[in-house]
């Protein structure tokens, strides 16, 4: 029987789990006098019933899906020689997957080898076995728990009660996701890159000063090794967020700056929503402006001058990626100069300075903590940027502090390692999830100091 | 006193210019940085509108066939397998070869034959299986023209260019001014673009394989995010204690709606493919990470709904004997609800604009088929937008900027929802 054939038929149960608890709370109260001899309602019994069918029955499902293939792996591969067993993992994997392919239809039969056919022979009649065994578990389970259910409910039972725990913790599940989603990124980044410093050593990793992720097919072939240098990676993405920055906070703060303290009520509602569109661009679209436009304009204006810029350079990847976080500068800096109180701006008006005054020498300085934090904020926005680097920066890892260039970054390795197929074992995709670690640790680090900055200012003001 | 009194009024008067000139320039800088934005917004959208208008149109060229069933391989009363595996390139061949009859040599029947899209063989086939009466009959078609001489139907070609920098060649060119002269050219509103799926010929290639994709994936997401974001911002503002687990929950919301987008793909390769085996290129994975993905907005969204709500109501209902969960889902949820759905909507309008982490779970296949549920192979629309930016063919280029016209449609409309509803929202 398929999952959602199960996971249905189990929501057919649970509907009869409730008219049975609603049911048999009301011949209970017919039998002890009526209805208002009922601790609650009649239908907070059915649905008593009815979470006692479901939860036992989800969560065995859940659990057996999760664990069929592991199951059926170990057994399919139990009845392999042991010749097989002993092949390299990569290999075996291979091995397998043909297996799998053949028995699910989809991967011919003239791929195979005998013993392959049989063994998928095997995984089809296991596999339907398990179905229907899974189909039976999880019926008897939600069966026993609704019946446990419907032969506790009395008039005396407090149903609502134990319904609103449910759905209490419920509720607290969810609110855990978040929790649980940070702990999947920690460890599924880290067990891999864990795996790739065991190959490549972490030095290499982070002093190396080349970056060619090649490995040979042939053994023995020239440049087998293939270099896991992270400099020129981390220089790449340093230099493209510079330029973005360079582009991003002097336009941003002084539109924040003029919306917030010059313009009319007017001015500022109509053209606040307007930049705000600039955020809500899909990447993508940048990526493409930047590769098709932005990139061959800046390459015809260098030449213009007499000046080699590559077709794919830093300045025209990091410029788009200045003008997507435009909005974003913009924003947090308006909430952090109209947060500097009033009082300042008065004293410093009163004294006679000229707004422009008031502005440079006293909202600025009090505003700068936090205008710092909402930078770091952007500068780790830009680097996290894909989409954007991916279509207008390079491939090939240059170390260069020169924008005219091509660079690469580490969101673009991760990208051009991941995409297509994958082998979990070798060091290119491993790399991957290294330059993941690298990625997630920074723009974390970031974070958790700007967002200590922004509220330390606050406070200050508070 | 006086004296000195009198030198620093003189003083201050004297700078005063310079600082009035200060002040208008700096009002300058002001307004510049505004109108940088302005400018930069405005040549963006300008840019691909320019770009993909023409993608909504496609040229027809009106060609004499003869359904001849010698041509066609077929014997006179044809069943409809015979019809379905009949050589109709043969038919389009013949009849673009008596248009032009002084074409002889092999590489001029090529560039002849390449003015024709391939897809007119598969439309030819369908008229006649859908009306066999038609076999050894002539009739005269509109045929899909092919993406070069489409282009340069438009408009598109610079002919001062040299014979081998362009895509269309000079004898091409002839054959098609001939053609327009005639009046065999038409331009017509390209609906295949709208019910195509992805194609290696940008004249066949359309974009709803990818907008199923976009609405299952959308689906997905929303069914997870939705009721997991709503529950956890209720349990934060409602039921949870002050203490260290409140604490680290909400530290990892506030994170996680930091994390780069690619390291949510990196998570989904990770757990939902290698460790549980998931599909690969499926809406279902891919809701499953933009759910994660969007999860925070919608939660701190939903909690300043929540909050905004006012405690009245909650007194009100807990005073007339409404247990606490009656009290959240019976009164505060349906007044907070139009903010709720902001958020909500705003993270789906996130969703539909994300493509990088979908990279990482191989939702970059090439995707002709539309999708018939979550767990088809599937591409959604801004990866689409990709893969056909990365395309080497020029025809694709407008293509992309259509699709970014429409992907760009629907985030306009889910927004301007959202817009409305906050309105309305606010005027209560």
């Amino acid at each position: 029987m398929q999952t959602t054939t199960v996971f249905l038929t189990l929501i057919a149960l649970c509907v009869v789990g409730y008219y049975l608890g609603r049911g048999r709370s009301l011949s209970l109260a017919d039998r002890a006098g009526g209805y208002r001899f009922l601790h609650s309602l009649p239908r907070h019994y059915g649905y008593m019933a009815a979470a006692w069918v479901a939860i036992p029955g989800l969560l065995l499902l859940i659990l057996w899906s999760g664990l069929e293939s592991r199951i059926l792996y170990e057994v399919v591969m139990a009845q392999l020689p042991e010749s097989i067993r002993d092949m390299e993992p990569s290999r075996l994997a291979l091995y397998y997957n043909q297996i799998l392919g053949y028995a699910r239809g989809g991967v011919g039969a003239a791929e195979l080898n005998e013993q392959q056919l049989a063994a998928a022979e095997y995984y089809r009649d296991l596999s339907a076995t398990l179905a229907w065994l899974k189909a039976a578990a999880v019926f008897a389970v939600a069966l026993i728990g609704g019946a446990l259910a419907l032969r506790r409910v009395a008039p005396a039972v407090r149903a609502r009660n134990h319904v609103e725990a449910i759905i209490t913790w419920l509720l607290f599940g969810c609110s855990l996701i978040a929790v649980l989603t940070t702990m999947g990124i920690v460890l599924s980044v880290l067990f891999e890159a864990v795996r790739f410093f065991q190959i490549i050593p972490l030095d290499n990793f982070l002093l190396g000063l080349e970056w060619s992720p090649q490995i040979a097919i042939r053994e023995g072939q020239v440049g087998a090794e293939g270099s896991f240098g992270f400099v020129p990676l981390l220089v790449g993405t340093l230099l493209i967020s510079a330029v973005a920055m360079f582009i991003a906070v002097p336009i941003g703060l002084m539109s924040a700056i003029y919306l917030s303290e010059y313009a009319s009520q007017t001015v500022r509602s109509l053209t606040k929503p307007v930049l705000e569109i600039l955020a809500g661009v899909p990447t993508v679209v940048y990526g493409f402006f930047a590769a098709l436009t932005v990139a061959p304009f800046i390459r015809d204006t260098g030449e213009f001058l007499g000046l080699t810029v590559a077709s794919e350079s830093a300045l025209a990847a990091g410029l788009v990626v200045g003008i997507m976080i435009i909005p974003f500068v913009m924003s947090l800096s308006d909430d952090i100069i109209t947060a500097v109180p009033d009082s300042l701006r008065e004293a410093s008006l009163g004294m006679g300075a000229t707004l422009n005054e008031t502005i440079r020498k006293v909202l600025l300085p009090a505003a700068l903590p936090g205008i710092v934090g909402g930078v770091l904020l952007a500068v780790s926005r830009a680097i996290g940027e894909t989409m954007i680097v991916v279509m207008a920066a390079g491939l090939s890892a240059n170390l260069t502090a020169n924008p005219l260039e091509a660079v690469t970054t580490i969101t673009v390795q991760i990208v051009t390692l991941l995409v297509g197929d994958q082998e979990f074992d070798s060091p290119k995709t491993l790399a991957a999830f290294a330059l993941g670690l690298v990625l997630f640790f920074v723009t974390l680090m970031l974070n958790v100091i700007a967002l200590y900055v922004v509220r330390k200012y606050r406070e200050q003001y508070e | 006193m006086n004296e000195s009194n009198h030198s620093n009024t003189a003083r201050i008067e004297a700078s005063l210019k310079k600082r009035y000139a200060r002040e208008t320039r700096f009002r300058w800088y002001g307004r510049a940085a505004v109108m940088a934005g302005f400018v930069f917004l405005f040549v963006l959208l300008a840019d691909i509108v320019i770009k993909g208008t023409p993608a909504f149109t496609q040229y027809f060229i009106e060609v004499d066939v003869h359904y001849d069933p010698d041509m066609l391989g077929v014997e006179m009363p044809a069943s409809e397998e015979e019809l379905y595996a009949a050589y109709y390139g043969g038919v389009i061949r013949d009849a673009l070869l008596q248009m032009f009859p002084d074409v002889s040599s092999r590489s001029q029947r090529q560039e002849l034959f390449g003015m024709i899209s391939l897809g007119a063989e598969y439309e030819l086939r369908d008229r006649v299986v859908n009306n066999p009466s038609l076999l050894g009959t002539r009739e005269s078609v509109w045929l899909r023209a092919a993406s070069e001489a489409n282009s340069y139907l438009k408009g598109q070609v610079d002919t001062s260019l040299d014979e081998a920098d362009r895509q269309v060649s000079d004898r091409q060119i002839e054959w098609l001014d001939r053609l327009r002269r005639e009046g065999r050219t038409d331009a017509r509103f390209n609906t295949l673009f709208f019910t195509a799926g992805d194609s290696r010929e940008p004249e066949l290639a359309g974009i709803k394989a990818a907008l199923y994709g976009s609405f299952f994936t959308l689906a997905v997401t929303f069914v997870l995010a939705f009721p997991i974001g709503v529950f956890a911002a209720v349990y934060l503002e409602e039921f949870a204690a002050r203490n260290r687990l409140t604490d680290l929950i909400e530290i990892n919301i506030n994170n996680l709606a930091a994390v780069p987008s690619i390291v949510f793909g990196l998570l989904g390769l990770a757990v939902f493919i290698n460790f549980f085996e998931l599909p690969r290129s499926a809406p279902l994975v891919g809701g499953i990470v933009l759910a994660l993905m969007t999860l925070p907005t919608v939660i701190i969204t939903s909690r300043a709904a929540i909050q905004s709500v006012s405690p009245s109501i909650r007194e009100a209902a807990l005073g007339i004997g409404a247990s606490k969960l009656q009290t959240v889902f019976h009164h505060v949820l349906p007044v907070a609800m139009p903010g709720i759905l902001t958020g909500a909507i705003i993270g789906m309008a996130q969703a539909l604009g994300e493509s990088a982490p979908l990279l990482m779970i191989g939702m970059v296949a090439f995707i002709m088929d539309v999708p018939g549920g979550v767990t088809d192979p599937s591409t959604v629309l801004p990866v689409q937008i990709f893969l056909w930016a990365d395309s080497p063919e020029r025809g694709f280029t407008e293509k992309t900027s259509a699709a970014i016209m429409v992907l760009m449609g629907f985030l306009i409309m889910m927004n301007g929802v959202a817009i409305y509803l906050r309105r309305r929202f606010e005027n209560k």
